[in-house]
């Protein structure tokens, strides 16, 4: 808005620059119910150690991260042996800069048996964003999966039906992306013109 | 065939065979038409705009005469993107938006993301007491408004009127203690990160239990009108069935499946914000049917007064006590009060840091512009909402605002059940389908 370049830092200290730090792999114990999960998971799912990328325990949450080949059979095991009855969504996030695991799908997972909560996690690359479609393992992940197409356009191969749900038929692009600006439009009173959200200095 | 051009009614062939489209207007020559065609396959579009879909829902309906043979339902007339405008707003301002989603219930929508946000920042024990008994108190509130216009709405899409105009009485009265006590009725932003916006006002303890007191009789006129009623009965019962097994894999929480007998309440079986510290009772019913989930709401009110009752007595001793985390680097600087106007900045504030104290002012201007930073990571947060399981997934990158919101609404998850609810059953029988799951469109575009 006022033609601030760059970080747009006026503090003075524009020399700093803090890395943001991503919880790295965790290591046994997990604590709490997870190390459970994980004996269980390994115990049920001979391929384990070939299927999960790496387990990631941060602020009190379990995160599997999974290979997309074998997410319907972890998925299955995790329903039928291990009890995750639910399906709380899926939910797409978008990290333009972890190159070939450009786009994530995040399926928050709860058990009512055992009152626990998983999280599985699932990253593929921009090009080929494929990604096997739950809906056989949870139906209500239907509309979940074409929330995720919609936004970030990870295709979700096997849906029996995968369109558009939120945004009309005929939109281009898939909003939630980081590559895809917010917009807005500018408004101008009396002279002075207030420019649209993504061009203000405070939101670039 | 007709033999002029109808303008609302006109016919096609197909390799399916004659289609006729009809948009209102003149229903005789359909009428006709169809009476000479062998099968009698209508699909018909109910909605976005029609009073009975409890908001701007589509329903595309196919019927076998009066029975439904399919429902698929159309979404985002209200997509508003929140999930995307949060990105570029930092993280106090994102209350303000995440309150509009469901706009029947704003202070779950805050607390979901709030609790999120604390749990990133690694606060959630430093959030004071009386911050997470007003939160519990100002959400069993707003439960209950919820489930008035649930109620309400359900009885007159229903075609009973006398129930709304009780609902919507009763609804004013909790409206007027959010009123009185963030200085607005529906979208508040009350509950932030830390803690809440600012404390009760004086006299708050009085004015709740007053109204309590007031509720608890007044809630008795809607049960007499509908609880046991026979015409109500006979259009809810048995009526839009989902039993367990249904609600599980489509992943349907609140209120129906709690109608299947299972005791899904988040307040009980993960409970946050101090809820293991009340006594309440979760409400169940094993009937699967729209009465069930009727008499679920019905119930559950007297329980949320039950909370709000335990919420004032532990209130009368927390006079005085802090409403916001001590951590000056997130609770937010400014402090409100309320004037004749509404909420808006308190004087003495202003006084400070335009007056006194450059510090404070610096201090001010840097947490109110820039915000503070969360440190990277994901968590997901969940609150037992009216509909259910109100879940955020939040992703910070370590910034100062959200890299990645994501809520996990329950009207959302909810609404994909009415084609297992309604395919089979009679047209007449979707209306109440649809108004027992209580979507809240607000909530499911987002």
């Amino acid at each position: 808005m006022f033609g601030a370049a760059g970080t747009g830092d006026t503090s003075g200290y524009g020399g700093l620059v803090r890395a943001a730090a991503t919880p790295g792999s965790s290591q046994r114990p997990f604590g709490g119910y997870f190390d459970q999960v994980a004996d269980d998971l390994e115990r049920a799912y001979p391929d384990f150690a070939d299927a999960i990328e790496r387990v990631v325990v941060d602020r009190g949450e379990l995160t599997l991260h999974i290979k997309r080949e074998r997410l319907v059979e972890v998925a299955l095991i995790l329903r039928d042996k291990l009890k995750f009855e639910m399906s709380m969504g899926v939910s797409g996030v978008h990290y333009p800069e972890d190159t070939n695991r450009e786009l994530h799908a995040v399926y928050h997972l709860l058990s009512v048996t055992n009152n626990q909560r998983i999280r599985l996690e699932v990253s593929v690359p921009d090009v080929d964003p494929h990604i096997p479609s739950l809906v056989e393992v949870w139906a209500g992940s239907n509309w979940n999966e074409r929330e995720t197409y919609d936004m970030f356009g990870i295709i979700f191969d096997g849906h029996p039906g995968l369109t558009r749900i939120l945004m009309p038929d005929d939109w281009q692009g898939h909003p939630q992306r980081k590559d895809y600006a917010l917009g807005g439009i500018g408004v101008e009173y009396k002279g002075a013109v207030t420019p649209p959200p993504s061009d203000r200095r405070s939101y670039k | 065939m007709s033999t002029y051009a109808d303008p609302y009614a006109s016919s096609r062939e197909t390799t399916e065979g004659t289609v006729f489209s009809v948009t209102g207007g003149d229903w005789d020559s359909l009428v006709t038409e169809i009476g000479q065609a062998k099968e009698e396959r209508v699909v018909v579009n109910m909605g976005p705009q029609h009073p009975s879909t409890h908001g701007v829902l589509r329903l595309v309906l196919e019927l076998e005469g009066e029975t439904v043979t399919e429902v698929r339902c159309g979404i985002g007339y209200l997509h508003t993107g929140i999930e995307k405008n949060i990105e570029f707003r930092n993280w106090t301002q994102a209350t303000t938006f995440v309150t509009r989603m469901d706009y029947l219930a704003p202070l779950f929508n805050e607390a979901a993301y709030c609790l999120g946000v604390e749990k990133l920042l690694g606060i959630t024990n430093d959030v004071p007491e009386k911050a997470n008994v007003i939160r519990v108190m100002m959400m069993e509130f707003n439960r209950i408004s919820s489930h008035m216009v649930a109620l309400g709405t359900g009885a007159l899409e229903l075609g009973a009127l006398s129930p709304m105009i009780f609902c919507f009485r009763e609804r004013e009265k909790v409206l007027d203690i959010f009123e009185f006590i963030s200085g607005l009725r529906m979208n508040m932003a009350y509950i932030r990160p830390g803690g809440v916006a600012q404390d009760l006002p004086a006299g708050a303890v009085d004015k709740i239990l007053a109204t309590v007191k007031d509720l608890r009789h007044s809630f008795k006129d809607n049960e007499k009108l509908l609880v046991g009623n026979s015409i109500w009965m006979k259009r809810t019962e048995g009526i839009g069935y989902l039993d367990l097994a249904g609600a599980t894999t489509l992943g349907v929480t609140g209120p129906v499946i709690r109608a299947t007998g299972l005791p899904l309440d988040l307040r009980k079986i993960q409970p946050y914000s101090g809820y293991e510290n009340y006594k309440f009772d979760v409400v169940t019913a094993d009937t699967c049917d729209v009465y069930g989930r009727f008499l679920i709401r019905i119930n559950e009110l007297e329980q949320s007064l039950r909370i709000i009752e335990q919420c004032a007595e532990k209130l009368k001793s927390l006079e005085g006590a802090p409403v916001m985390v001590a951590d000056k680097k997130i609770a937010w600087p400014a402090q409100l009060a309320i004037g004749a106007d509404g909420m808006g900045n308190s004087l003495n504030h202003i006084r400070e840091i335009m007056g006194t104290s450059m510090e404070s002012l610096i201090h001010h201007f840097k947490l109110v512009t820039e915000g503070f930073r969360v440190p990277a990571g994901q968590v997901y947060s969940a609150v037992e909402s009216p509909r259910g399981e109100l879940g955020a997934h939040v992703v910070s990158d370590g910034g100062t605002r959200p890299y990645r919101v994501h809520f996990r609404e329950p009207s959302f998850n909810n609404l994909q059940s009415t084609s297992a609810m309604c395919e089979g059953s009679m047209v007449a029988d979707i209306i109440g389908a649809v108004a027992s799951i209580d979507p809240v469109m607000g909530g499911v575009d987002r």
